[in-house]
């Protein structure tokens, strides 16, 4: 295993009173996609602007390629930001937002020229590079943020909620080209954002924070099949909590049992409402046990490709289920899931 | 949101009656003089010409005060812009906590009577002043020294000290306006905090520069005070020269005709910053 690019040692951060980071490891490999991933408050662009320098750290280190960062002033930092609201510079044309780096840099000039070209074309923005960043969409000036910080070529490219002042269909093409853009020029991305689904489309790992505080650090698939806590199975997808009794390797929820790993005493488990099936429905393979059930309908929400079900099972419990396009349905259902899908949690 | 036309008459017309008699008239009278006389028995006579104005090119005594007043003015923006800089800079941008205490600080000189200050730097500057005592006293020199006050030295002094805070305001204002993630940005991308200021603060801040430039040279190109309590023969500055034609020589239309232009070089001198204000701002 080579050595992380970026590594941050328990790190703690503070505003006054308020401790808003508390004990953050994290490493960073080259190359990868990570999403810290978060609610407003949780600390996560806290995180993002202590590696990129412009907050001290409280207690703990960040290194980077072996060498200590937090000590660094931002300008000596090899990190490049792209800022949430772009934050180019208005006086300045398309092309000396880009070159700003490399002017500072004192780099030559028919070298800027042609490091400039190349990064406008990397982000099809060639033919605006005269123009002021006031004449430019959103996504446009978004674009020339990009290409302001890779010009750089950093090791680390930090992205702060960049998507989030898009329209909804932009912020998704925007998406495809972000992730393609960054196994293009193979720089490690760490990536900040509210949304979940943007955070499992895009990354190679997440990290999820939680008011101060790592949750849980794994790749989408994962974290999203595999959540640590409760609070991870409800933030990333939709699901269904149970709360269980396990003894001598079986959880029983009311009527309900199935086999379980763990430590006897009350447990919570996460059921995906898509794991759960219509029983006359062809019936997928499943590993482990089925379990069965009756339950009826409270309501339903058409959502095109998918339609989510209210149920009530065990008199006045409700759970969410996830089913694909089927239009009559009767208000009294027979259903299953597999005990390996009810996935045991730490509930908090 | 639409309002009735006796509603919109009820708020209009008083202001624009207030700014024809107060303004206007008083303009149009002034623009008329300009162009009147005054007859051998100290009479103003309607008579239509332009002599009122050949003679204030013709007159030497007024151009070189005009250049007198402007070398004052110019001096005076030039001091107040470097003070006024450094204090809204480290103002704006490094007093997290005591801004507004050192903003007060700033601002508090302008609530003390103009004639006061003015008056006290004759105290400070007079031959048995406070600054001649001192410097006797510690033997810097043996006689008072004569330079200080009645000098166009003794009026920029004052005028600096006057009008500084009407530098410092609009600086401030602009620096306020420079979002702070471009100045981050600016770090991120590798300069240090001598050049961010150069790239970045310094370039966005210049419409804040121009106007507070065009406040402290309009004001005190225009000082009236200042050079009557502490300029001496050798301060005398153009407001002086037409207090005198409207009081002592009695030639009101030869001191409309300075006023005159006077407005007219200051309006043109405002619309040029303005132009040039809007060309240099961004937000």
């Amino acid at each position: 295993m080579t050595a992380p690019l970026l590594s941050i040692c328990s790190a703690a951060k503070c505003f006054g009173q308020t401790l808003v980071l508390r004990d953050i490891s994290l490493n960073v490999a080259e190359g990868e996609f990570l999403t810290i991933l978060g609610e407003s408050g949780s600390g996560k662009t806290t995180l993002l602007r202590l590696i990129a320098g412009f907050e001290q750290l409280d207690a703990g280190e960040i290194w980077m390629d072996g060498e200590r960062l937090d000590h660094q002033p931002p300008y000596r930092r090899r990190v490049n930001t792209v800022f949430q609201h772009y934050a180019l510079f208005p006086h300045l044309s398309v092309f000396e937002n880009v070159a700003y780096g490399l002017r500072v840099q004192k780099a030559p000039k028919s070298e800027i020229a042609e490091r400039v070209g190349q990064a406008l074309d990397l982000v099809k923005m060639s033919s605006f590079a005269r123009r002021a960043p006031s004449q430019l969409s959103g996504g446009q000036q978004q674009r020339v943020a990009l290409a302001r910080a890779l010009v750089n070529r950093p090791k680390l490219l930090l992205l702060d909620e960049p998507l989030s002042a898009l329209d909804a269909n932009l912020r998704r093409q925007m998406q495809t080209e972000l992730k393609s853009l960054q196994r293009e020029v193979g720089i490690a991305f760490v990536f900040v954002t509210h949304d979940q689904a943007e955070a499992l489309a895009l990354s190679d790992r997440i990290a999820l924070l939680r008011s101060g505080e790592l949750e849980q650090v794994a790749s989408p698939r994962e974290i999203y099949s595999r959540p640590a806590t409760s609070y991870v199975a409800q933030f990333i997808g939709k699901t269904n909590l149970l709360q269980a009794t396990c003894e001598n390797g079986v959880a029983r929820c009311g009527a309900l049992t199935w086999p379980c790993e763990g430590a006897d005493g009350p447990a919570t488990f996460s059921l995906r409402p898509e794991s759960i099936r219509i029983v006359s429905s062809a019936v997928a393979d499943c590993l482990g046990d089925r379990v069965r059930f009756h339950a009826s309908i409270r309501s339903r929400v058409y959502g095109g490709d998918t339609e989510l079900l209210e149920v009530v099972w065990n008199q006045a419990q409700t759970l969410l289920v996830s089913i694909h396009g089927l239009a009559n349905l009767r208000d009294e259902l027979e259903l299953e899931f597999c005990a390996t899908d009810a996935i045991r949690v730490k509930q908090d | 949101m639409t309002y009735s036309p006796r509603y919109k008459a009820a708020v209009a017309v008083p202001p624009l009656l207030w700014v024809a008699l107060f303004l206007l008239a008083p303009y149009a009278l002034l623009f008329c003089y300009s162009f009147w006389a005054v007859s051998p028995m100290q009479t103003i006579v309607r008579e239509w010409n332009f002599r009122n104005f050949s003679e204030l090119i013709r007159n030497a005594m007024y151009l070189s005060v005009l250049f007198r007043s402007m070398r004052i003015a110019s001096a005076v923006t030039a001091l107040s812009l470097l003070l006024a800089y450094p204090v809204a800079y480290y103002l704006s941008l490094y007093s997290s906590r005591r801004k507004d205490l050192l903003y007060q600080f700033v601002i508090i000189p302008l609530w003390v009577s103009y004639l006061v200050r003015a008056y006290a730097w004759k105290t400070i500057l007079g031959s048995n002043g406070v600054l001649n005592t001192l410097l006797q006293y510690l033997h810097v020199v043996q006689h008072p020294v004569g330079f200080l006050l009645y000098s166009p030295f003794a009026v920029v002094l004052a005028l600096t000290h006057i009008y500084t805070p009407f530098a410092f305001l609009p600086i401030f204002a602009a620096l306020e306006h420079i979002p702070r993630d471009l100045v981050e940005a600016s770090h991120d991308l590798g300069a240090t905090p001598a050049r961010t200021f150069w790239r970045v603060i310094f370039p966005l801040s210049l419409p804040g520069v121009l106007a507070g430039a065009t406040f402290a040279f309009v004001l005190s190109l225009g000082d009236f005070l200042a050079p009557l309590l502490l300029g001496g023969p050798s301060g005398i500055m153009i407001s002086n020269i037409v207090v005198s034609l409207f009081g002592a020589a009695y030639n009101w239309p030869l001191g409309a005709a300075v006023s005159l232009s006077m407005l007219l070089l200051v309006m043109g001198l405002v619309s040029l910053m303005q132009r040039l204000e809007k060309r240099l701002s961004f937000t």
